[in-house]
Protein backbone atom coordinates (compact mmCIF):
# COMPACT_ATOMS: atom_id res chain seq x y z
CA UNK A 1 0.00 0.00 0.00
CA UNK A 2 1.36 3.17 -1.06
CA UNK A 3 1.28 6.01 2.05
CA UNK A 4 -0.39 9.17 1.50
CA UNK A 5 2.42 11.84 2.00
CA UNK A 6 3.31 15.44 0.24
CA UNK A 7 5.96 13.97 -1.86
CA UNK A 8 3.81 10.93 -3.09
CA UNK A 9 0.89 13.09 -3.64
CA UNK A 10 3.50 15.59 -5.83
CA UNK A 11 5.12 12.64 -7.35
CA UNK A 12 2.33 10.83 -8.45
CA UNK A 13 0.75 14.00 -9.77
CA UNK A 14 3.78 14.41 -12.14
CA UNK A 15 3.76 10.38 -13.73
CA UNK A 16 -0.15 10.21 -14.40
CA UNK A 17 -1.38 9.01 -10.87
CA UNK A 18 -0.41 5.29 -12.14
CA UNK A 19 1.33 4.41 -9.23
CA UNK A 20 -1.11 4.10 -6.28
CA UNK A 21 -1.44 0.86 -5.51
CA UNK A 22 -5.70 -0.58 -4.59
CA UNK A 23 -6.23 0.85 -0.66
CA UNK A 24 -7.17 -2.63 0.77
CA UNK A 25 -7.18 -6.33 -0.49
CA UNK A 26 -10.03 -8.17 -1.48
CA UNK A 27 -9.28 -11.75 0.06
CA UNK A 28 -11.12 -14.87 -0.27
CA UNK A 29 -12.70 -16.28 3.44
CA UNK A 30 -10.05 -18.42 5.23
CA UNK A 31 -12.01 -21.44 7.36
CA UNK A 32 -10.56 -20.09 10.80
CA UNK A 33 -10.03 -16.58 12.60
CA UNK A 34 -9.04 -15.96 15.83
CA UNK A 35 -11.51 -12.57 15.34
CA UNK A 36 -14.64 -12.81 13.58
CA UNK A 37 -16.47 -9.26 13.39
CA UNK A 38 -19.88 -9.05 11.76
CA UNK A 39 -20.74 -5.95 9.99
CA UNK A 40 -18.19 -3.75 8.22
CA UNK A 41 -19.66 -0.22 9.31
CA UNK A 42 -17.39 2.51 11.04
CA UNK A 43 -17.79 0.21 14.57
CA UNK A 44 -16.75 -2.94 12.87
CA UNK A 45 -13.49 -1.50 10.82
CA UNK A 46 -12.37 0.62 13.57
CA UNK A 47 -12.46 -1.87 15.91
CA UNK A 48 -10.38 -4.58 13.87
CA UNK A 49 -7.94 -1.78 13.23
CA UNK A 50 -7.66 -1.62 16.94
CA UNK A 51 -7.09 -5.40 17.68
CA UNK A 52 -4.49 -5.11 15.28
CA UNK A 53 -2.81 -2.32 16.05
CA UNK A 54 -3.42 -1.61 20.16
CA UNK A 55 -3.71 -5.72 21.07
CA UNK A 56 -1.28 -7.19 18.56
CA UNK A 57 -4.01 -9.33 16.75
CA UNK A 58 -3.51 -10.69 13.29
CA UNK A 59 -5.74 -13.56 12.49
CA UNK A 60 -9.01 -10.91 11.83
CA UNK A 61 -11.61 -11.16 9.62
CA UNK A 62 -14.45 -8.29 8.71
CA UNK A 63 -17.72 -9.53 7.66
CA UNK A 64 -19.89 -7.19 5.88
CA UNK A 65 -22.83 -8.50 3.56
CA UNK A 66 -22.91 -5.61 1.45
CA UNK A 67 -19.42 -2.86 0.89
CA UNK A 68 -18.20 -1.81 3.36
CA UNK A 69 -19.35 1.44 4.35
CA UNK A 70 -23.10 0.81 2.57
CA UNK A 71 -24.77 0.99 5.92
CA UNK A 72 -25.38 3.88 8.44
CA UNK A 73 -21.22 4.78 8.00
CA UNK A 74 -22.44 6.26 4.80
CA UNK A 75 -25.75 6.90 5.43
CA UNK A 76 -25.38 10.05 8.42
CA UNK A 77 -25.32 13.40 9.16
CA UNK A 78 -21.32 12.95 10.21
CA UNK A 79 -22.15 15.29 13.36
CA UNK A 80 -18.84 14.44 15.81
CA UNK A 81 -19.44 16.23 19.23
CA UNK A 82 -18.67 15.44 23.01
CA UNK A 83 -21.20 17.35 24.87
CA UNK A 84 -22.99 14.83 27.08
CA UNK A 85 -23.69 15.36 30.38
CA UNK A 86 -24.50 11.93 31.88
CA UNK A 87 -21.50 9.86 33.57
CA UNK A 88 -20.23 7.37 31.42
CA UNK A 89 -21.01 8.96 28.51
CA UNK A 90 -19.41 12.13 28.56
CA UNK A 91 -15.71 10.98 29.57
CA UNK A 92 -16.39 8.47 26.80
CA UNK A 93 -17.69 10.71 23.96
CA UNK A 94 -14.42 12.98 25.38
CA UNK A 95 -12.04 10.01 24.19
CA UNK A 96 -13.84 9.65 20.95
CA UNK A 97 -13.27 13.09 20.09
CA UNK A 98 -9.68 12.89 21.76
CA UNK A 99 -9.20 10.33 18.91
CA UNK A 100 -10.80 12.19 16.40
CA UNK A 101 -8.29 15.08 16.63
CA UNK A 102 -5.73 12.37 15.42
CA UNK A 103 -7.36 10.08 13.60
CA UNK A 104 -6.44 11.40 10.16
CA UNK A 105 -2.28 10.79 11.20
CA UNK A 106 -3.23 7.80 12.77
CA UNK A 107 -4.75 6.38 9.74
CA UNK A 108 -2.87 7.89 7.25
CA UNK A 109 -5.97 9.02 5.42
CA UNK A 110 -7.89 11.95 5.27
CA UNK A 111 -11.12 11.67 7.29
CA UNK A 112 -11.62 15.88 6.61
CA UNK A 113 -12.74 16.39 10.67
CA UNK A 114 -13.25 19.92 10.87
CA UNK A 115 -13.92 21.06 14.01
CA UNK A 116 -16.22 23.90 12.99
CA UNK A 117 -18.13 24.07 16.58
CA UNK A 118 -21.69 22.55 16.93
CA UNK A 119 -24.26 25.31 18.06
CA UNK A 120 -27.52 24.40 19.81
CA UNK A 121 -30.09 26.95 19.49
CA UNK A 122 -31.77 27.88 22.73
CA UNK A 123 -35.39 29.57 22.80
CA UNK A 124 -36.30 30.51 26.51
CA UNK A 125 -34.39 31.16 29.62
CA UNK A 126 -35.28 27.85 31.01
CA UNK A 127 -33.90 26.46 27.96
CA UNK A 128 -30.73 28.31 28.75
CA UNK A 129 -30.86 27.85 32.64
CA UNK A 130 -30.66 24.01 31.59
CA UNK A 131 -27.83 24.18 29.27
CA UNK A 132 -25.52 26.06 31.55
CA UNK A 133 -26.52 23.36 34.18
CA UNK A 134 -25.15 20.90 31.76
CA UNK A 135 -22.37 22.45 30.17
CA UNK A 136 -21.06 23.79 33.69
CA UNK A 137 -20.84 20.06 33.87
CA UNK A 138 -19.15 19.06 31.38
CA UNK A 139 -16.66 22.16 31.82
CA UNK A 140 -16.11 19.89 35.47
CA UNK A 141 -15.48 17.40 34.13
CA UNK A 142 -13.29 17.57 31.00
CA UNK A 143 -15.03 18.81 28.25
CA UNK A 144 -13.79 22.93 28.97
CA UNK A 145 -14.90 23.89 24.98
CA UNK A 146 -18.51 24.24 26.00
CA UNK A 147 -20.01 27.50 26.11
CA UNK A 148 -22.98 29.66 26.40
CA UNK A 149 -23.38 32.48 24.13
CA UNK A 150 -25.50 35.37 24.47
CA UNK A 151 -27.33 36.82 21.56
CA UNK A 152 -24.81 39.53 20.30
CA UNK A 153 -22.23 37.03 20.33
CA UNK A 154 -24.67 34.02 18.17
CA UNK A 155 -25.46 36.86 15.58
CA UNK A 156 -21.82 38.32 15.33
CA UNK A 157 -20.79 33.86 14.62
CA UNK A 158 -24.31 32.94 12.29
CA UNK A 159 -25.53 36.15 11.36
CA UNK A 160 -28.07 34.54 9.38
CA UNK A 161 -30.32 32.74 11.19
CA UNK A 162 -33.80 33.94 11.88
CA UNK A 163 -33.70 36.01 14.77
CA UNK A 164 -37.20 37.88 14.51
CA UNK A 165 -38.52 38.57 17.90
CA UNK A 166 -41.79 37.73 16.74
CA UNK A 167 -40.96 34.16 15.50
CA UNK A 168 -42.86 31.13 16.99
CA UNK A 169 -39.53 30.35 19.26
CA UNK A 170 -37.90 33.66 18.85
CA UNK A 171 -33.65 32.46 19.53
CA UNK A 172 -32.28 33.98 22.72
CA UNK A 173 -28.76 32.36 22.92
CA UNK A 174 -26.90 28.66 21.89
CA UNK A 175 -24.94 26.23 23.59
CA UNK A 176 -21.58 25.56 21.61
CA UNK A 177 -18.84 23.20 21.74
CA UNK A 178 -16.22 24.57 20.11
CA UNK A 179 -13.91 21.67 19.49
CA UNK A 180 -16.84 19.65 18.27
CA UNK A 181 -17.53 19.65 13.64
CA UNK A 182 -18.31 16.94 11.38
CA UNK A 183 -15.88 14.79 9.10
CA UNK A 184 -15.99 12.36 6.19
CA UNK A 185 -17.89 9.68 6.77
CA UNK A 186 -16.59 7.43 3.97
CA UNK A 187 -13.35 8.67 4.25
CA UNK A 188 -13.56 7.08 8.27
CA UNK A 189 -14.74 4.12 6.72
CA UNK A 190 -12.30 3.42 4.18
CA UNK A 191 -9.19 5.03 6.32
CA UNK A 192 -10.08 2.66 9.21
CA UNK A 193 -10.35 -0.54 6.63
CA UNK A 194 -7.13 0.50 4.70
CA UNK A 195 -5.18 1.08 7.72
CA UNK A 196 -6.52 -2.18 9.24
CA UNK A 197 -5.93 -4.46 6.20
CA UNK A 198 -2.55 -3.12 6.11
CA UNK A 199 -1.97 -4.91 9.59
CA UNK A 200 -2.73 -8.03 8.04
CA UNK A 201 -6.92 -7.96 8.96
CA UNK A 202 -9.15 -9.16 5.81
CA UNK A 203 -12.45 -7.48 4.89
CA UNK A 204 -14.48 -9.92 3.28
CA UNK A 205 -17.46 -7.59 0.90
CA UNK A 206 -20.57 -9.25 0.01
CA UNK A 207 -20.49 -12.02 2.99
CA UNK A 208 -23.58 -12.36 5.15
CA UNK A 209 -23.77 -14.23 7.99
CA UNK A 210 -26.90 -16.19 7.92
CA UNK A 211 -26.35 -18.90 9.87
CA UNK A 212 -24.88 -19.21 13.88
CA UNK A 213 -23.79 -23.12 15.33
CA UNK A 214 -23.88 -23.02 18.68
CA UNK A 215 -22.38 -25.52 21.49
CA UNK A 216 -20.96 -25.86 25.37
CA UNK A 217 -22.28 -22.10 25.63
CA UNK A 218 -20.10 -20.68 22.84
CA UNK A 219 -20.56 -19.45 18.75
CA UNK A 220 -18.59 -22.30 17.04
CA UNK A 221 -19.49 -21.79 13.73
CA UNK A 222 -21.08 -18.56 11.28
CA UNK A 223 -22.83 -20.06 8.35
CA UNK A 224 -22.44 -17.11 5.83
CA UNK A 225 -22.91 -16.74 2.23
CA UNK A 226 -19.17 -17.43 1.04
CA UNK A 227 -18.80 -20.54 3.65
CA UNK A 228 -18.91 -21.75 7.25
CA UNK A 229 -16.22 -19.86 9.23
CA UNK A 230 -15.28 -20.97 12.69
CA UNK A 231 -13.43 -18.08 15.23
CA UNK A 232 -12.32 -18.17 18.65
CA UNK A 233 -14.16 -14.91 19.08
CA UNK A 234 -17.07 -13.55 17.86
CA UNK A 235 -18.04 -9.70 17.41
CA UNK A 236 -21.55 -8.19 16.19
CA UNK A 237 -21.56 -4.81 15.35
CA UNK A 238 -24.36 -4.59 12.58
CA UNK A 239 -26.11 -1.55 13.79
CA UNK A 240 -29.98 -1.39 13.34
CA UNK A 241 -29.22 -5.85 12.56
CA UNK A 242 -28.73 -6.23 15.70
CA UNK A 243 -31.71 -7.91 17.31
CA UNK A 244 -31.75 -10.05 13.69
CA UNK A 245 -27.89 -11.14 14.42
CA UNK A 246 -29.01 -11.81 18.57
CA UNK A 247 -31.91 -14.08 17.56
CA UNK A 248 -29.88 -15.94 14.84
CA UNK A 249 -27.51 -16.69 18.05
CA UNK A 250 -30.95 -18.12 19.73
CA UNK A 251 -30.51 -15.41 22.34
CA UNK A 252 -34.00 -13.64 22.41
CA UNK A 253 -34.89 -10.49 23.23
CA UNK A 254 -32.71 -7.32 23.78
CA UNK A 255 -33.51 -3.34 24.90
CA UNK A 256 -33.62 -2.67 21.31
CA UNK A 257 -35.78 -1.84 18.23
CA UNK A 258 -34.73 -0.74 14.54
CA UNK A 259 -36.08 2.70 13.69
CA UNK A 260 -35.24 4.43 10.23
CA UNK A 261 -33.74 7.87 10.13
CA UNK A 262 -33.25 10.62 7.16
CA UNK A 263 -30.69 12.83 6.58
CA UNK A 264 -30.70 15.26 3.29
CA UNK A 265 -28.79 17.14 1.14
CA UNK A 266 -29.23 20.08 -1.31
CA UNK A 267 -27.01 21.06 -4.11
CA UNK A 268 -24.31 22.60 -3.76
CA UNK A 269 -24.17 26.66 -2.63
CA UNK A 270 -21.33 28.65 -2.14
CA UNK A 271 -19.91 28.84 1.22
CA UNK A 272 -22.74 29.71 3.82
CA UNK A 273 -22.67 27.48 6.55
CA UNK A 274 -19.73 27.17 8.78
CA UNK A 275 -20.75 25.92 11.91
CA UNK A 276 -22.78 22.75 12.39
CA UNK A 277 -26.35 24.28 13.80
CA UNK A 278 -29.13 22.63 15.54
CA UNK A 279 -32.42 23.50 16.62
CA UNK A 280 -34.40 21.51 18.36
CA UNK A 281 -37.81 22.94 20.42
CA UNK A 282 -41.24 21.76 20.80
CA UNK A 283 -42.11 19.38 17.85
CA UNK A 284 -38.61 20.10 16.18
CA UNK A 285 -35.65 18.78 15.46
CA UNK A 286 -33.17 19.96 13.04
CA UNK A 287 -29.54 19.77 12.31
CA UNK A 288 -27.92 21.40 9.60
CA UNK A 289 -24.29 21.66 8.26
CA UNK A 290 -22.70 22.54 4.89
CA UNK A 291 -20.31 19.76 3.26
CA UNK A 292 -17.09 21.06 1.55
CA UNK A 293 -18.69 20.15 -1.97
CA UNK A 294 -20.87 23.28 -0.56
CA UNK A 295 -24.01 21.09 -0.16
CA UNK A 296 -26.25 21.89 2.71
CA UNK A 297 -26.46 18.14 4.42
CA UNK A 298 -29.52 18.18 7.22
CA UNK A 299 -31.58 15.69 8.90
CA UNK A 300 -34.18 15.74 12.10
CA UNK A 301 -36.69 13.25 13.95
CA UNK A 302 -36.85 9.17 12.98
CA UNK A 303 -40.15 8.36 10.79
CA UNK A 304 -41.71 7.42 14.36
CA UNK A 305 -42.61 3.59 13.22
CA UNK A 306 -40.53 0.91 13.76
CA UNK A 307 -39.09 -0.57 10.42
CA UNK A 308 -36.25 -2.02 9.21
CA UNK A 309 -36.94 -0.33 5.32
CA UNK A 310 -33.98 1.59 4.47
CA UNK A 311 -36.36 4.57 2.92
CA UNK A 312 -37.69 7.24 4.57
CA UNK A 313 -41.29 8.62 4.68
CA UNK A 314 -43.00 12.01 3.48
CA UNK A 315 -44.23 13.36 6.79
CA UNK A 316 -40.28 13.52 7.97
CA UNK A 317 -39.78 15.30 4.51
CA UNK A 318 -42.16 18.08 5.23
CA UNK A 319 -41.31 18.43 8.72
CA UNK A 320 -37.74 18.77 8.55
CA UNK A 321 -38.29 21.53 5.65
CA UNK A 322 -40.60 23.15 7.79
CA UNK A 323 -37.80 23.27 10.81
CA UNK A 324 -35.18 24.52 7.80
CA UNK A 325 -37.60 27.45 7.45
CA UNK A 326 -38.17 28.31 11.00
CA UNK A 327 -33.90 28.89 11.15
CA UNK A 328 -32.60 29.47 8.07
CA UNK A 329 -35.36 30.76 6.02
CA UNK A 330 -32.47 31.95 3.49
CA UNK A 331 -32.49 28.57 2.06
CA UNK A 332 -35.74 28.41 0.87
CA UNK A 333 -35.71 28.27 -2.54
CA UNK A 334 -32.82 25.65 -2.82
CA UNK A 335 -33.33 22.82 -4.04
CA UNK A 336 -32.94 19.23 -2.54
CA UNK A 337 -30.53 16.89 -4.46
CA UNK A 338 -30.84 13.39 -2.82
CA UNK A 339 -32.94 12.21 0.52
CA UNK A 340 -32.15 8.84 2.47
CA UNK A 341 -32.24 6.65 5.14
CA UNK A 342 -30.40 4.62 7.72
CA UNK A 343 -31.87 1.84 9.99
CA UNK A 344 -30.63 3.21 13.79
CA UNK A 345 -30.25 0.74 16.49
CA UNK A 346 -32.48 2.63 18.91
CA UNK A 347 -31.68 2.02 22.48
CA UNK A 348 -34.43 1.63 25.65
CA UNK A 349 -32.03 4.74 27.25
CA UNK A 350 -30.67 5.83 24.42
CA UNK A 351 -27.01 4.55 25.39
CA UNK A 352 -24.81 2.07 23.73
CA UNK A 353 -23.87 -1.16 24.55
CA UNK A 354 -20.16 -2.40 24.64
CA UNK A 355 -20.35 -5.97 26.41
CA UNK A 356 -19.83 -9.79 26.69
CA UNK A 357 -23.01 -11.67 25.84
CA UNK A 358 -24.85 -14.52 27.63
CA UNK A 359 -22.70 -16.79 25.20
CA UNK A 360 -18.69 -17.08 26.20
CA UNK A 361 -17.09 -15.76 23.02
CA UNK A 362 -19.55 -13.69 21.79
CA UNK A 363 -19.30 -9.77 21.78
CA UNK A 364 -21.66 -7.25 21.29
CA UNK A 365 -21.19 -3.55 19.68
CA UNK A 366 -24.93 -2.10 19.55
CA UNK A 367 -27.64 0.39 20.84
CA UNK A 368 -25.99 3.46 18.77
CA UNK A 369 -29.40 5.69 18.03
CA UNK A 370 -28.25 9.10 16.18
CA UNK A 371 -25.17 9.53 17.35
CA UNK A 372 -22.74 6.59 16.84
CA UNK A 373 -20.85 8.50 13.92
CA UNK A 374 -19.23 10.36 16.36
CA UNK A 375 -18.46 7.22 18.98
CA UNK A 376 -16.69 5.50 16.30
CA UNK A 377 -13.34 5.83 17.12
CA UNK A 378 -13.74 5.40 21.11
CA UNK A 379 -16.21 2.38 20.16
CA UNK A 380 -13.86 0.68 18.17
CA UNK A 381 -11.23 1.55 20.60
CA UNK A 382 -12.99 0.03 23.71
CA UNK A 383 -14.90 -2.89 21.86
CA UNK A 384 -11.41 -4.08 20.74
CA UNK A 385 -10.36 -3.64 24.58
CA UNK A 386 -12.78 -5.80 25.31
CA UNK A 387 -12.41 -8.47 22.95
CA UNK A 388 -8.83 -8.88 23.42
CA UNK A 389 -8.88 -9.21 27.36
CA UNK A 390 -11.99 -10.51 27.66
CA UNK A 391 -13.51 -8.13 30.87
CA UNK A 392 -14.92 -4.65 30.25
CA UNK A 393 -12.39 -1.77 31.21
CA UNK A 394 -13.90 0.51 33.55
CA UNK A 395 -14.57 3.33 30.43
CA UNK A 396 -17.68 1.06 29.30
CA UNK A 397 -18.69 -0.97 32.72
CA UNK A 398 -21.82 1.04 32.86
CA UNK A 399 -22.42 0.16 29.10
CA UNK A 400 -23.52 -4.04 29.69
CA UNK A 401 -26.90 -5.30 28.80
CA UNK A 402 -27.79 -6.13 32.91
CA UNK A 403 -28.05 -2.42 33.46
CA UNK A 404 -32.04 -1.95 33.81
CA UNK A 405 -32.14 -5.34 35.67
CA UNK A 406 -29.76 -3.19 37.94
CA UNK A 407 -32.28 0.21 37.84
CA UNK A 408 -29.93 2.13 35.94
CA UNK A 409 -30.79 3.88 32.75
CA UNK A 410 -28.20 6.24 30.99
CA UNK A 411 -30.62 8.43 29.79
CA UNK A 412 -29.72 11.31 28.65
CA UNK A 413 -32.28 12.65 27.22
CA UNK A 414 -34.66 11.77 30.29
CA UNK A 415 -37.39 10.25 27.53
CA UNK A 416 -37.74 7.03 29.63
CA UNK A 417 -37.94 2.99 28.01
CA UNK A 418 -39.33 3.81 24.60
CA UNK A 419 -36.83 3.43 22.20
CA UNK A 420 -38.52 5.94 19.50
CA UNK A 421 -37.41 8.99 22.08
CA UNK A 422 -34.28 9.08 22.28
CA UNK A 423 -33.66 11.60 19.29
CA UNK B 1 -47.53 7.67 3.55
CA UNK B 2 -48.76 4.56 5.23
CA UNK B 3 -52.56 4.31 5.38
CA UNK B 4 -54.37 3.04 7.90
CA UNK B 5 -58.13 2.32 7.70
CA UNK B 6 -59.22 3.37 11.11
CA UNK B 7 -62.35 1.38 12.24
CA UNK B 8 -64.25 3.89 13.24
CA UNK B 9 -62.90 6.82 11.26
CA UNK B 10 -61.89 5.11 7.77
CA UNK B 11 -58.30 5.09 5.67
CA UNK B 12 -56.76 7.73 6.22
CA UNK B 13 -52.71 9.12 6.19
CA UNK B 14 -50.56 7.65 9.18
CA UNK B 15 -49.77 11.05 9.91
CA UNK B 16 -52.94 11.66 11.48
CA UNK B 17 -52.03 8.61 13.77
CA UNK B 18 -49.39 8.40 16.57
CA UNK B 19 -47.15 5.12 16.81
CA UNK B 20 -47.09 3.17 20.04
CA UNK B 21 -45.10 0.22 19.93
CA UNK B 22 -44.74 -3.41 20.21
CA UNK B 23 -48.16 -4.70 20.40
CA UNK B 24 -47.36 -8.25 21.53
CA UNK B 25 -46.01 -7.02 24.96
CA UNK B 26 -48.56 -7.79 28.09
CA UNK B 27 -47.85 -6.19 31.27
CA UNK B 28 -47.03 -8.77 34.68
CA UNK B 29 -49.26 -8.60 37.97
CA UNK B 30 -48.15 -5.63 39.97
CA UNK B 31 -46.54 -7.97 42.20
CA UNK B 32 -45.16 -10.19 39.77
CA UNK B 33 -41.34 -11.13 40.05
CA UNK B 34 -39.23 -7.75 38.82
CA UNK B 35 -37.90 -9.97 36.27
CA UNK B 36 -41.10 -9.83 34.73
CA UNK B 37 -41.35 -6.36 34.80
CA UNK B 38 -38.15 -5.60 33.60
CA UNK B 39 -38.68 -8.09 30.31
CA UNK B 40 -41.95 -6.41 29.71
CA UNK B 41 -40.41 -2.72 30.07
CA UNK B 42 -36.93 -3.29 28.23
CA UNK B 43 -36.67 -6.53 25.96
CA UNK B 44 -38.58 -6.18 22.48
CA UNK B 45 -38.74 -8.64 19.97
CA UNK B 46 -37.88 -6.49 17.29
CA UNK B 47 -39.24 -8.41 14.62
CA UNK B 48 -38.67 -7.93 10.67
CA UNK B 49 -41.47 -8.88 9.32
CA UNK B 50 -44.93 -8.90 10.42
CA UNK B 51 -45.71 -7.37 13.74
CA UNK B 52 -48.88 -6.47 15.86
CA UNK B 53 -48.19 -3.28 16.83
CA UNK B 54 -50.36 -0.09 18.88
CA UNK B 55 -51.13 3.17 16.67
CA UNK B 56 -53.16 5.87 18.20
CA UNK B 57 -55.63 8.21 16.37
CA UNK B 58 -54.51 11.13 17.87
CA UNK B 59 -56.30 13.96 15.40
CA UNK B 60 -59.08 11.64 14.64
CA UNK B 61 -61.13 9.59 17.18
CA UNK B 62 -58.49 9.79 19.78
CA UNK B 63 -58.97 5.52 19.56
CA UNK B 64 -56.32 3.06 20.36
CA UNK B 65 -55.59 0.63 17.41
CA UNK B 66 -53.76 -2.41 16.58
CA UNK B 67 -52.36 -2.49 13.64
CA UNK B 68 -50.86 -6.23 11.98
CA UNK B 69 -47.81 -4.27 10.10
CA UNK B 70 -44.82 -5.69 8.03
CA UNK B 71 -41.84 -3.89 9.13
CA UNK B 72 -39.55 -4.04 6.24
CA UNK B 73 -42.02 -3.75 3.20
CA UNK B 74 -44.84 -1.53 5.35
CA UNK B 75 -47.69 -3.41 3.99
CA UNK B 76 -50.49 -3.57 6.68
CA UNK B 77 -52.70 -6.59 7.02
CA UNK B 78 -55.17 -6.26 9.61
CA UNK B 79 -56.53 -2.85 11.90
CA UNK B 80 -58.86 -3.76 15.33
CA UNK B 81 -59.17 -2.02 18.26
CA UNK B 82 -56.83 -1.48 20.80
CA UNK B 83 -59.74 -2.26 23.64
CA UNK B 84 -61.21 -5.99 23.22
CA UNK B 85 -64.49 -5.34 24.48
CA UNK B 86 -64.88 -2.35 21.28
CA UNK B 87 -63.19 -5.38 19.04
CA UNK B 88 -65.47 -7.60 19.71
CA UNK B 89 -68.63 -5.06 19.85
CA UNK B 90 -67.35 -4.28 16.57
CA UNK B 91 -67.16 -7.54 14.96
CA UNK B 92 -70.74 -8.48 16.56
CA UNK B 93 -72.10 -5.26 15.24
CA UNK B 94 -70.75 -6.84 11.59
C1 LIG C 1 -29.59 9.41 8.58
C2 LIG C 1 -28.62 9.20 9.70
C3 LIG C 1 -27.97 10.29 10.26
C4 LIG C 1 -27.06 10.12 11.30
N1 LIG C 1 -26.38 11.22 11.76
C5 LIG C 1 -25.41 11.06 12.70
C6 LIG C 1 -24.63 12.18 13.12
O1 LIG C 1 -24.79 13.31 12.62
N2 LIG C 1 -23.70 11.99 14.09
C7 LIG C 1 -23.49 10.76 14.65
O2 LIG C 1 -22.64 10.66 15.54
N3 LIG C 1 -24.20 9.67 14.25
C8 LIG C 1 -25.15 9.79 13.28
N4 LIG C 1 -25.87 8.70 12.86
C9 LIG C 1 -25.64 7.40 13.50
C10 LIG C 1 -24.48 6.61 12.91
O3 LIG C 1 -24.48 6.70 11.50
C11 LIG C 1 -24.60 5.15 13.33
O4 LIG C 1 -24.83 5.06 14.71
C12 LIG C 1 -23.34 4.35 13.03
O5 LIG C 1 -22.93 4.54 11.68
C13 LIG C 1 -23.61 2.88 13.29
O6 LIG C 1 -22.46 2.11 13.29
P1 LIG C 1 -21.81 1.46 11.98
O7 LIG C 1 -21.15 2.51 11.15
O8 LIG C 1 -20.93 0.38 12.42
O9 LIG C 1 -23.12 0.91 11.25
P2 LIG C 1 -23.34 0.39 9.76
O10 LIG C 1 -22.55 1.19 8.79
O11 LIG C 1 -24.80 0.29 9.55
O12 LIG C 1 -22.65 -1.04 9.82
C14 LIG C 1 -23.32 -2.24 10.12
C15 LIG C 1 -23.00 -3.17 8.99
O13 LIG C 1 -23.41 -4.50 9.33
C16 LIG C 1 -23.75 -5.13 8.12
N5 LIG C 1 -24.55 -6.32 8.41
C17 LIG C 1 -25.81 -6.37 8.92
N6 LIG C 1 -26.23 -7.65 9.00
C18 LIG C 1 -25.21 -8.43 8.56
C19 LIG C 1 -25.04 -9.84 8.40
N7 LIG C 1 -26.02 -10.71 8.71
N8 LIG C 1 -23.87 -10.29 7.89
C20 LIG C 1 -22.88 -9.43 7.55
N9 LIG C 1 -22.99 -8.09 7.69
C21 LIG C 1 -24.14 -7.59 8.18
C22 LIG C 1 -24.51 -4.06 7.36
O14 LIG C 1 -24.55 -4.34 5.97
C23 LIG C 1 -23.72 -2.80 7.70
O15 LIG C 1 -22.78 -2.45 6.71
C24 LIG C 1 -26.81 8.82 11.83
C25 LIG C 1 -27.47 7.73 11.27
C26 LIG C 1 -28.36 7.89 10.21
C27 LIG C 1 -29.03 6.69 9.62
ZN1 LIG D 1 -60.17 7.03 14.11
Amino acid sequence: MTRFTAWNVFWQGMTGQKGWSRQWRDPEPKAHYDVVIVGGGLHGLATAYYLAKAHGLRNIAVLEKGWIGGGNAGRNTTIVRSNYAQPGNREFYEHSLQLWENLSHELNYNVMFSQRSHIALLHSPGAIDAAARNYNTMRLTGTPDTEIWDLSKLKRAVPHLNYAPDARFPIMGAAVQKRAGTARHDAVAWGYARAADALGVDIIQNCKVDGIARGGGRITALETSRGRITAGKVAFAVAGSTSLLWQMAGLGRLPIESHKLQAFVSEPLKPLLDQVVVFGMGGAHFYISQSDKGGMVFGGDLDWYKSYAQRGNLPIVQDVAEAAMSVLPCLGRVKLLRHWSGVVDMSMDGSHFICKTPLDNLYLNAGWNYGGFKASPASGWWFADLIANDRPAPMIAPFDLKRFERGVQIDERGAGPDCKLHG
Amino acid sequence: MLRIACPFCGTRDHSEFSYGGDGSVTYPALDAPMQDWHDAVFLRDNICGRQVETWQHVHGCRMWLMVERDTMTHEIFSVRPAHPGLAGALEAAE
